[in-house]
């Protein structure tokens, strides 16, 4: 059966890495919230992981060529909305086992909705051993969206992408 | 960024001039405090926290951006205008922000008393009819749950370190209490914000809730402090400090007026 038009637009935005952690794509790491073609247009509403994230001028450049040259329309809006907030739960398994091979610990999840100090305690697995026994050494990293670790068992520092 | 949402039309003059204000007394508060954090970038205490306040300070400055986006829509200008292309007159953030970071007890102060009166705005704001508002809120109260656990970590440590430290702390707290409560200086049309539900509470409300949180911890710090009300003025007075600070943040648009980047 032939693909849909949508179909297309979701398998060109898998093929797209972020431009911060290339390992993940952006359908993978849940920042694409929807897609829709009309009949001149192709809409795609793209979701920050944080609301500063320079990085987000960058993926919506790579969305508006990438779709450009798929050719599924003659005009492509990528819009930026907080109306669906981006939450590390929009992650996909797929996402998270890629994350960790590069050495960034997922996101921890829980069903606890929200967000308070109590859900952004220090835990994380270590990318490298499986261990738990790690220490949170800050919760602001190199980029808006990743905190430090040190894993106590293999001795190695690690990254972990943000619970947000 | 663009199409954040659409432009409240529905809304007439007086309400969306009331919501526009509010969105500009908001923006500039992230903006500049932004802009203060981010001098810490290299020179703070440790290595560490160099790369927390200057995450903390990027945050800060994002928010600004968004905001100043949902503004432009609202107003029909141009986001980046609306940040680097006032006058230091024009500027709407409270009187708070008008200092100088001095040195880190300060920082730490401040940003304490900033990010705790944010957090009961930002609860408020999630609570905006305006949806777009109120899921951008929602969003920046995620990120801004790490900003008050680092200042909340900060200011403890501070407080249990030595007298000069403590010292050092308690100054200045008291010196800024009565500027910071100018965050929740009255804005103009907070009337027409309530009937349309666009601020679901008055500042006089969030001051009162907000006060109720902070007084018995900073009662801790600084025994005797000073009852103190926002003032009409918070939000206008401006000082020395901060027409030095925007020379500096305008200056390479100033150099090459209307450039594309």
């Amino acid at each position: 059966m032939a693909q849909t038009p949508e179909q297309r637009v979701w398998d060109a935005l898998a093929a797209i890495p972020d431009p911060e952690i290339p390992a993940i794509s952006l359908v993978d790491l849940g920042v694409i919230g929807s897609v829709e073609v009309a009949e001149d247009r192709v809409r795609v509403e793209l979701l920050p992981t944080f609301v500063g994230c320079p990085a987000i001028d960058v993926m919506r450049q790579q969305i508006a060529e990438r779709l450009a040259d798929l050719g599924v329309a003659s005009r492509v809006e990528v819009d930026v909305s907080f109306a669906t907030p981006w939450t590390s739960e929009r992650i996909s398994p797929a996402g998270r086992e890629r994350l960790r091979r590069s050495g960034f610990a997922p996101p921890v999840t829980s069903v606890a909705d929200g967000l308070d100090e109590l859900a952004v305690l220090p835990i994380a697995e270590c990318p490298y051993c499986g261990s738990r026994n790690t220490t949170l050494e800050n919760p602001f990293g190199p980029t808006l969206c990743r905190a430090i670790y040190h894993c106590a068992d293999c001795r190695q520092p690690f990254e972990q992408m943000k619970r947000v | 960024m663009s199409q954040l949402g659409p432009a409240p039309t529905e809304l007439d003059v007086r309400a969306r001039e009331a919501l526009a204000e509010l969105l500009l007394s908001v923006a500039d508060d992230e903006f500049i405090i932004g802009f203060w954090d981010s001098e810490w970038t290299g020179i703070a205490p440790m290595l560490e926290e160099d790369v927390a306040t200057s995450s903390i300070a990027q945050d800060e400055i994002g928010h600004a951006r968004a905001l100043y986006e949902l503004l432009a829509s609202v107003t029909d200008d141009d986001a980046d205008r609306i940040a680097f292309g006032r006058a230091p007159g024009d500027y709407r953030h409270a009187a708070l922000l008008n200092h100088a970071r001095g040195d880190w007890a300060f920082s730490v102060a401040r940003r304490w008393l900033y990010e705790t009166a944010d957090a009961v705005r930002l609860a408020a704001l999630a609570g905006s009819a305006w949806e777009p508002l109120a899921s951008l809120a929602a969003k920046m109260r995620r990120e801004e749950t790490y900003h008050r656990m680092h200042v909340d970590t900060w200011l403890r440590r501070l407080a249990d370190g030595s007298p000069e430290v403590r010292a050092r702390l308690a100054e200045a707290l008291e010196r800024l209490w009565p500027d910071a409560q100018e965050i929740f200086t009255p804005l103009a049309g907070e009337e027409e914000l309530a009937r349309h539900g666009l601020l679901p509470e008055p500042m006089r409300a969030l001051h009162a809730s907000w006060l109720s949180q902070v007084r018995p911890v900073l009662a801790l710090i600084v025994p005797d402090l000073p009852a103190a009300t926002p003032s009409i003025e918070g939000r206008t007075r401006r000082t020395d400090d901060f027409t030095w600070r925007h020379g500096q943040f305008t200056m390479v648009v100033r150099s090459d007026v209307g450039a594309s980047w």
